[in-house]
């Protein structure tokens, strides 16, 4: 079985994102940016299939401008096999998205596509599910943990009440949790070794897919900063304000 | 232990800033140039080249002249705003007073950079012809033959956890081989000084000052490109070394920071405060009123000079920029100078390469640096620096005489003193009461460093390690009331009371460290070692 791992390149998780100051957008120039961590997992994942004997070849796949190739690299690094690079001006929205993964879907032919359950950046939690609806696939969506077995794969992913537990035929689309695996790091010799693996640069054109926005964004506002908190003296007082002030009492 | 896996090169480079790269762009330029085949790795340590670059910074472009003619005409250089204007003030706490601009300080024909983007852009010139660059992983441990010369370093393992066992993410480092090895970890590297103490190099040189620069990127309204303004005086007492910088950049952003000579004495000084506090003076207060702080970071710089140079050369390495100390004080500059010293290195390896050398000491290196303009120009202002020690009046004075009428000519040369033997106890002493921040123009230490992006794994042991856990309070607090709580700029070191007793522990927030180095430098026992985290590591730097 081929798995195919999408990965999106957003700003890194540990860097404190400000908004431009035209209010347009979040600001990314000069801003580090990373592997969106759901995604790692996503493709720990996969290579752990690939190593247990499930699946033989791990296809990367990113959707973006050309900072996207530098995310590939440290796929391939980390362990996938072959990259495929879909440039894209900015990164589309997720139905284009979807789109463009739907058409390199139906040229790779995967068991499986492997996705993070979102993108830190956007936090849509839309793709992998309009992927799937695209393809008329099965989906498993938030697993914390994905067993493979006789061409169904049962995965557990947390709701509110408990575990659910769910089976999927493949093909199918499964979204990584981050609880669903350890990520592992590239190595230095890997790191060399990836720089001779293959890479293909497509377009959305190439692909027969509109990437053009469907939204327009209006403005990006910074969340209001928190007011500093108060001391009540004794519990009375605090019922009062929340009844009083907070209202959230009645 | 198993055996390492080895990866050779003809040489390694440990450090992704301007001297690393200038001397790894070099090296495969000659090759190019003379037809022979050099393979060239770079290491660094931060999570991407830049990440932990942070210099004010002024640039003298004479060192990217002559490694990069064409700078000037590509896009995607960086280095677009040309200073304008430059200034000089005295500041009392209310008044400015503009001081005539030092000739050391001239600026034409220099431009106002965020290092970080012009380390970036480097490595991809390096990148572009066949460097290869490894960020993410630390050089951890140098490798040495059965001489005794240096033959490469070992990156460190990765996933170890805090209790010293292997996690499941476990992964041995990897010994990087060398016929010739360039330490270009910046000030006070943790490899240099090994290397630096091994081989001896700084035996008969007086010994490396220091000072801390603590910086900020605000994005405001009132930023005029091109101007640069330079301070000395409030909030410092005359008897400590230090002033600001605050330079207006593209796209309505000022870079400014405040520098503090790690030669002061009083234990109760805090460099992080004095640059909150500086920065509500009417002077500079209007500049940054209704913009937002961007960006946060510190870093350690050498104020040693000429002086303070070591040795540069020993068996299969070479040291260069601000690992060994090539900062013109007087300038307040010094990525020209680290640039140079790492092209210049990179000439001497590839002739001896050429020759069939290996793991040679290259002393012409050293005596070709400094008979360069490199040495030419720190010499000149050698003395400057030192004479500051007897309080602000006399140094400016004596820099006067020094550059006016000796013009560096002066047959003497002034030494230095150890940084960590300067602190007095805390008993001789007054403690210094800061105002409070108020949220707008100053923050509190923790609030500015959720701005520097840092970030370690948390499952490791800690990388800044006391060599005597007892003298933390037994010295540290007891005499010295605990400066590491104080010029820490990243609010590492924190002395908590211990329940139910008046005794206090310190805790060593090893997450928060921005890998500044002052603890290393300060710390008056000389306890504290810094040591490379796990790589990736440590501050994410925006455009510093």
């Amino acid at each position: 079985m081929k798995i195919l791992v999408t990965v999106k390149r957003v700003i890194d998780p540990y860097i404190k994102v400000r908004v431009r100051a035209d209010q347009s957008a979040v600001e990314t120039d000069g801003v580090k940016m990373a592997m969106n961590p759901f995604c790692e997992n996503a493709l720990e994942e996969a290579l752990r299939w690939r190593e247990a004997g499930i699946a033989n070849e791990v296809v990367v796949l990113s959707v973006g401008n050309d900072s996207c190739v530098e995310t590939l690299r440290t796929a391939l690094a980390i362990g996938a096999d072959r990259a495929i690079h879909v440039k894209a001006a900015n990164t589309p929205q997720p139905l284009a998205t979807a789109k463009i993964i739907t058409a390199v879907a139906k040229r790779e032919d995967p068991g499986v596509i492997w996705m993070g359950k979102q993108g830190i950046d956007g936090d849509y939690n839309q793709t992998g599910q309009m992927t799937a609806a695209l393809l008329g696939w099965g989906q498993g969506l938030f697993l914390s943990s994905a067993k493979f077995a006789d061409g169904v794969v049962t995965g557990e992913s947390e709701v509110d009440s408990g575990i659910r537990v769910i089976q999927v035929k493949t093909p199918c689309v499964l979204t990584a949790d981050l609880r669903l695996n350890e990520a592992r790091y590239a190595t230095l010799p890997n790191i060399m070794k990836a720089k001779k693996k293959p890479f293909e640069t497509l377009t959305p054109e190439e692909l027969s897919v509109d990437a053009s926005d469907r939204l327009t964004t209006l403005i990006v506002n910074t969340p209001p900063p928190r007011a500093g908190g108060v001391r009540v003296a004794d519990v009375a007082e605090l019922v009062s304000k929340l009844r009083e002030e907070a209202k959230v009492i009645a | 232990m198993s055996e390492r896996e080895i990866m050779e090169y003809d040489v390694v480079i440990v450090g992704c800033g301007p001297a690393g790269l200038a001397a790894a762009i070099r090296l495969r330029q000659t090759a190019a140039e003379s037809g022979q085949e050099i393979s060239v790795c770079l290491l660094e340590k931060g999570a991407e080249p830049g990440a932990h670059s942070l210099a004010g910074a002024v640039l003298e472009p004479r060192a990217l002249d002559e490694l990069l003619p064409q700078w000037r005409e590509d896009e995607t250089c960086p280095i677009k705003t040309a200073v304008t204007t430059d200034r000089f003030c005295f500041l009392t706490e209310k008044k400015s007073y503009r001081l005539p601009t030092p000739p050391s300080m001239h600026n034409e024909g220099n431009y106002i950079v965020s290092l970080g983007r012009t380390v970036r852009w480097l490595a991809e010139q390096a990148e572009g012809i066949g460097v290869d660059i490894f960020p993410g992983f630390a050089a951890a441990e140098v490798l040495y033959n059965e001489q005794g010369a240096v033959v490469g370093v070992a990156t460190g393992d990765m996933g170890i956890a805090k209790d010293g066992t292997q996690t499941g993410n476990y992964q041995q480092g990897v010994e990087l081989r060398a016929k010739y090895t360039i330490f270009s970890e910046g000030c006070r590297g943790s490899l240099s000084a090994e290397v630096m103490k091994k081989f001896n190099l700084r035996t008969d040189d007086a010994p490396q000052t220091y000072g801390i620069g603590i910086k900020e990127l605000w994005e405001t309204e009132h930023a005029n490109p091109g101007e640069v303004l330079h301070t000395i005086g409030w909030p410092l007492r005359n008897d400590t070394y230090g002033g600001s910088f605050l330079y207006h950049l593209e796209a309505g952003k000022i870079a400014l920071g405040f520098v503090v000579g790690l030669d002061y004495k009083n234990p109760y000084l805090s460099p992080y405060m004095e640059f909150q506090r500086f920065k509500h003076h009417p002077a500079i207060a209007p500049l940054l009123a209704g913009g937002r702080r961007i960006c946060y970071g510190a870093r350690a710089l050498n104020e040693g000079g000429w002086q303070g140079i070591p040795q540069l050369a020993f068996p299969g390495g070479v040291l260069t920029g601000c690992a060994a100390g090539f900062l013109n004080v007087a300038k307040i500059k010094g990525v020209h100078t680290a640039m140079k010293s790492g092209m210049s290195a990179a000439e001497h390896i590839a002739a001896a390469l050429k020759a069939g050398n290996e793991a040679a000491t290259l002393n012409d290196y050293e005596k070709d640096l400094r008979t360069s303009w490199v040495g030419d120009e720190l010499r000149k202002v050698r003395n400057i620096r030192p004479m500051f020690r007897h309080g602000l009046w006399a140094g400016l004075s004596h820099a006067a005489i020094d550059t006016y009428l000796l013009r560096g000519k002066a047959p003497w040369t002034f030494g230095h003193h150890n940084d960590h033997s300067q602190l007095k106890k805390a008993s001789e002493c007054q403690a210094i009461e800061y105002p409070k921040p108020d949220g707008e123009l100053s923050f509190s230490r923790l609030e500015n460093l959720a701005y520097s992006g840092v970030n370690h794994e948390a499952n490791q042991p800690a990388h800044l390690k006391l060599r005597d856990n007892s003298v933390a309070v037994n010295v540290n607090l007891q005499d010295y009331a605990g400066p590491e709580a104080r010029y820490c700029p990243a609010g590492v070191y924190e002395f908590v009371k211990e329940e139910n007793s008046d005794q206090h522990a310190l805790v060593i927030n090893a997450q928060n460290c921005v890998h500044c180095k002052t603890c290393d430098i300060k710390d008056p026992t000389q306890n504290i070692h810094w040591t490379t985290p796990e790589g990736g590591g440590g501050p994410n730097y925006d455009s510093m």
